[in-house]
Formats: C-alpha cells, sequence, structure tokens
C-alpha cells in the first residue's frame, strides 16, 4: 500500500455498547471476519477513511509512473526495457483496479483525479524522490515495491470486499515487480566497478525513504486505531516497517552492498534488527510540499491531463455522435 | 551490396523499434489512463517483434551481433526504418495517425509475409499479424473518433495528417533488396500492397471526415539508410546511452 498518514474520524474507537444498532451489527460482521461490500450499510468515516486511503493509493500508483518512466527511454537493453514498460504498465492497471475500488464507495474518478491535481489529495512520499541512475530502477523494485507489498499483503485479509479483491491481484503482480528490481541490483552487484558504485548509491538514495513509506509511528494514534478497528488497517506501521528490515537487511548483504545505517545490528534477544529511524522532519517536508521532485511530478501529471482535454472531450464528442445516430436509426 | 536478406530484416526490425521507442516515450502521460495501458501495449508488441526481427538478422549476419547488439551499437546511418517511425510523437493525435498509416501497411507487410519461402520469416509474421490486427483496429478507431469528434479534436487531426503524408509514400518504394527478396518469394514487393493499403486508408479518413492530401510526394531515405530526419539522431543518443557510456557492462 502507498497510503501514508490517513485520517480517520478522530473520535477514537467506540465500544460495541455505545454503537447504535446498525453500527454494531456493521462492527459485529467485521470482528467475526465478514466482508462489507458497496451496497451494505457502513458508517460515514468508515466511507469517508477509505476514501481517503484507496485514493492515496490508486494516486500513488498514477504518479508512481513517473520516476520509472523517467528511464523507459534508455533502458539498457530490449528485454530490460520491455520487462520496466510492463512494469509501469501494471501500475496504470493498479491505479485503474483502485479507482474503481474507490468508486464503489460513491466518488468518481474524475473527482479523485481533480483532488490529485489541485494537491488536495496525496500519493505516497516515495515518488517524489529522483531516479538518478539505472540502479535506482532496480532499488525502486527492490525497495519501494517491497516495502509496498509488506503492506499490501495483510490488506488482502481488509474488511472492505472491492479493496480486498483488488489488493489480491495487486499483490500478485508488485511480487513479481520486486523480483525484478532484485534481479537488476544482483546483475549491477556483480557487474563492473561502475555497476557496483551505482547499486549502491542507489541504495544509499532509497533506503530511508523507503523506511518513510510506512509512515511514523502510529501505536498511539486514534486515526489508527479505529482504521485497525474496522480491518482498513491491519498492522501497526511500526510492526511493517520491522518486517521489512528484518527481509531487506539480509538481501542486501546477500548483494554485497551496505546499509546507510551505522547503528544497524542484530539483536539477538528480539530476534530483529535494530534500525536507526529516518529523519522525520524530511518527511513531513515531502508531505509539505518539499520533497526533491513534488513540484514537478504534480506539473506533469497536470500537463498530461490538460494537454490531455482535447482528446478526451474529442473521443466523448465521438461516441455522443454515434449514439445519436443509432437511436435515429432505431 | 550487404546481403539483402539481412537488409531487409534489419528494416523491418529497425521499424518496430524505432516506433516502440517513439510509443514508450508516452509511458505515465497519456490523455487517460487506458490510453497509457493501450500505448504501453503497443509499445511491448512492438519490442517483441524487434527482438525477433533484429535476433535474426544477426544470426543471420553470422558476425556474433544480436538483437541488442544491432539497437544499441549502431549508429544512424546504419539504422534501416522508413522516417515515418522516426518523426516525432507531438500531439497524442500526431502520435495516433502516425501509428494509424504505420499499422495499416504493417498489417499487410505481414499478412505478405506469413506466406514467406523462408520459414523463419513466416514463423515471425504468423504472430505478429495477430498483434498488428488489434494494433490497426485500435488506431483506426481512435484516428476516426478524434477525427469526427470535436471540432478541435477534427483540426488536430486534419493537420497531423498533412503532417505525416509526405512519409507514407516511402513505404510502398521498390528497390534492389525488396527486387532480390520478392524474386525469391521471400517477401511482398511493396508496391503491390499500395493498393489495398489505398482502400484501408481511404476508408478510415472517410469515416473520420479527414481530407486526405493531394499531394503523394514521399520523402525517401529512411530504409536505405541514405538521409534519415534529424530525430533519429536525438532519439539514439537516449537510447543507446547507458551502452555507450558503459561498454564493458552487461545488463
Amino acid at each position: 500500500m502507498y497510503a501514508q498518514m490517513i485520517k480517520s474520524t478522530g473520535e477514537g474507537v467506540k465500544s460495541l455498547e455505545d454503537m447504535d444498532p446498525d453500527e454494531r451489527a456493521f462492527q459485529e460482521r467485521i470482528n467475526a471476519g465478514g466482508k462489507i461490500e458497496p451496497k451494505d450499510w457502513m458508517p460515514d468515516g468508515y466511507r469517508k477513511t477509505l476514501i481517503r486511503q484507496i485514493g492515496q493509493h490508486a494516486h500513488s500508483e498514477i504518479v508512481g509512473q513517473l520516476p520509472e518512466g523517467n528511464w523507459i527511454t534508455r533502458a539498457p537493453t530490449l528485454e530490460r526495457k520491455a520487462i520496466l514498460l510492463a512494469k509501469v504498465q501494471d501500475e496504470a492497471g493498479h491505479g485503474l483496479y483502485l479507482y474503481c475500488a474507490a468508486e464503489t464507495l460513491g466518488v468518481s474518478r474524475d473527482q479523485l483525479t481533480r483532488d490529485l491535481l489541485s494537491g488536495k489529495m496525496k500519493y505516497s512520499s516515495i515518488f517524489n524522490y529522483p531516479t538518478l541512475t539505472w540502479a535506482d530502477m532496480g532499488a525502486v523494485g527492490w525497495l519501494v515495491d517491497g516495502a509496498a507489498i509488506m503492506n499490501q499483503v495483510p490488506l488482502q485479509r481488509t474488511s472492505y470486499g472491492p479493496y480486498a479483491r483488488a489488493m489480491v491481484r495487486i499483490c500478485k503482480e508488485e511480487s513479481f515487480h520486486q523480483r525484478q528490481g532484485y534481479d537488476i541490483m544482483m546483475k549491477m552487484a556483480q557487474g563492473t566497478e561502475a555497476q557496483r558504485k551505482m547499486a549502491q548509491d542507489a541504495l544509499n538514495r532509497f533506503w530511508y525513504p523507503s523506511l518513510m513509506m510506512f509512515g511514523p509511528s502510529d501505536a498511539e494514534s486514534v486515526h489508527s486505531a479505529q482504521s485497525m478497528a474496522w480491518k482498513i488497517k491491519v498492522n501497526t506501521n511500526d510492526e511493517l516497517r520491522q518486517k521489512f528490515v528484518d527481509q531487506t537487511v539480509p538481501q542486501a548483504h546477500y548483494l554485497g552492498l551496505t546499509v546507510p545505517d551505522d547503528d544497524l545490528k542484530f539483536n539477538e534477544e528480539t530476534g530483529h534488527w535494530d534500525f536507526s529511524q529516518p529523519d522525520w522532519n524530511e518527511f513531513f517536508d515531502v508531505l509539505k510540499g518539499n520533497g526533491p521532485c513534488n513540484v514537478e511530478r504534480l506539473e506533469a501529471r497536470n500537463k498530461a491531463w490538460d494537454d490531455g482535454r482535447w482528446v478526451r472531450e474529442g473521443l466523448l464528442a465521438h461516441a455522443a455522435k454515434k449514439k445519436a445516430t443509432h437511436l435515429a436509426a432505431e | 551490396m550487404t546481403d539483402p536478406l539481412f537488409e531487409y530484416l534489419c528494416r523491418m526490425g529497425d521499424n518496430t523499434l524505432v516506433l516502440s521507442h517513439r510509443v514508450s516515450e508516452w509511458c505515465g502521460v497519456a490523455p487517460v489512463l487506458e490510453e497509457d495501458i493501450a500505448l504501453a501495449n503497443t509499445a511491448l508488441d512492438l519490442i517483441g517483434q524487434t527482438q525477433l526481427w533484429l535476433g535474426l538478422a544477426g544470426e543471420i549476419e553470422g558476425k556474433g551481433r544480436d538483437a541488442d547488439t544491432l539497437a544499441f551499437r549502431r549508429d544512424v546511418w546504419d539504422f534501416r526504418n522508413v522516417l515515418l517511425a522516426e518523426q516525432p510523437n507531438g500531439d497524442f493525435g500526431q502520435t495516433m495517425m502516425r501509428q494509424y498509416l504505420f499499422d495499416a501497411w504493417h498489417l499487410l507487410q505481414l499478412k505478405a509475409l506469413k506466406g514467406s519461402s523462408n520459414a523463419q520469416i513466416s514463423a515471425i509474421a504468423e504472430k505478429a499479424v495477430k498483434e498488428v490486427t488489434y494494433h490497426v483496429e485500435r488506431s483506426g478507431d481512435t484516428v476516426i473518433g478524434l477525427g469526427d469528434g470535436t471540432e478541435e479534436s477534427h483540426q488536430r487531426m486534419q493537420k497531423a495528417l498533412d503532417r505525416l503524408w509526405p512519409y507514407v509514400g516511402e513505404l510502398f518504394v521498390s528497390d534492389a533488396v525488396d527486387q532480390a527478396l520478392s524474386a525469391k518469394g521471400i517477401a511482398p514487393e511493396p508496391t503491390s500492397l499500395r493498393e489495398e493499403y489505398d482502400t484501408a486508408v481511404n476508408a478510415v479518413l472517410a469515416e473520420a471526415t479527414l481530407t486526405r492530401p493531394d499531394s503523394d510526394f514521399a520523402h525517401q531515405g529512411g530504409k536505405t539508410g541514405v538521409r534519415h530526419t534529424e530525430h533519429l539522431g536525438h532519439m539514439l543518443t537516449e537510447m543507446q546511452w547507458l551502452q555507450r557510456a558503459y561498454p564493458d557492462a552487461t545488463w
């Protein structure tokens, strides 16, 4: 998942006794592992929180095309170009299913798009970092998709049916993306001196931004507590971040690369890797619009949308003419 | 003269290589999400065809060059794609018009190649024809939809057609390479495809309410490699950069 800092009702979780009968039945169904479907009754807060979360995820897929699209025309072999292009195409597809899932909650894709383009809705902080060398295509697949999978796998069991089903499909494709990223890193790490240098540099630049993808610690957050009660969030940010570090550190070692954290150490007692937190001030700066690429990313999306206006209008006008001719013929 | 078969396979492979590259430049910035996906599909099919055509070219040449070496280590004068394929994307209308004008030819070419006396060529054409049948359907529909859409979309499509039409004629010019291959039943005479092309294109343009330019003047020099446009060099600069900057590396 690429959702960060999703606000819920902000009111804390109600006990079953304090709920009215509809809400109580809804919560009991979730507690029993049942799925909520679009036509079912749901609390307003559940609907709004999900729209924010799914919308942010969809936007992340769309904006996420840009940092990788940056290397498609410079991919070093025909096969690498095809794999990268297919991956970016999958991301557009993920955006599409997620917008569809959001639409089942009563918001249109056009409205969500307008909110992205105006800056009202956010996308994951990670896509505001630049991709500077070919090794970044490896690092993005390995680390960024790796972190996304950590979040998405549990969401296959999320309470909202259309979201859970979209996630099942997305997870299958994401694990392929992560493997292709790692494969690029292997080739680079075992390659020439320049390639090894590129690989290490990519890890250096993407390590902390990847840890930020999980969001700051939310152990005390009322928003997270509510989302967890509704099962639209399954684990805390810290749990997932730890799981990601535990999985990734041995992979980095296998590649012969150094994780850029002097305090990284395996803790025999806990069985986990101890690691340094990312610079959360940087994270909040990126969310506020001050990341290295925020301005370019939104400019690129706005330009694509504005340049495409005549195309969308033209195709709609043609479809309307066809329909009119069809009706006249009947 | 270079082996006509090698030359011909480079023409087929360079067409798909150069056009796939152009189409891939749209990644992430198409007018609507469905178009992002469809453009990527087209580019992916063309990259796959490139691997087959240039792979076979390298094999026929027998000097140890594979598809990647041919794609990433030749300079402009060795490229054999038609000038139409290297034309810049322009707006979405120009991109789709270029695609349609190419696809309509590509389909006829591949259909003819299915009957090639060369079994490897016939096998590649068999696979590619399925993909290109879909490409031409989609690009034709888009040309129709935008040509017969709004006033603005109509004007843009007419402008794209006027801009690109002088590059259509090269697809049908016959030279010594074509003659050598058609004599052996390996590939069709390019001129033999023109009539069917005109019929198909005229029908689409009519439905699109677009006017086919009066002049059939044809720029030439792409498929012979004698004189490409200035655009190709810039494309290769970007496409070949990593391979050129790190010649010892494998990727």
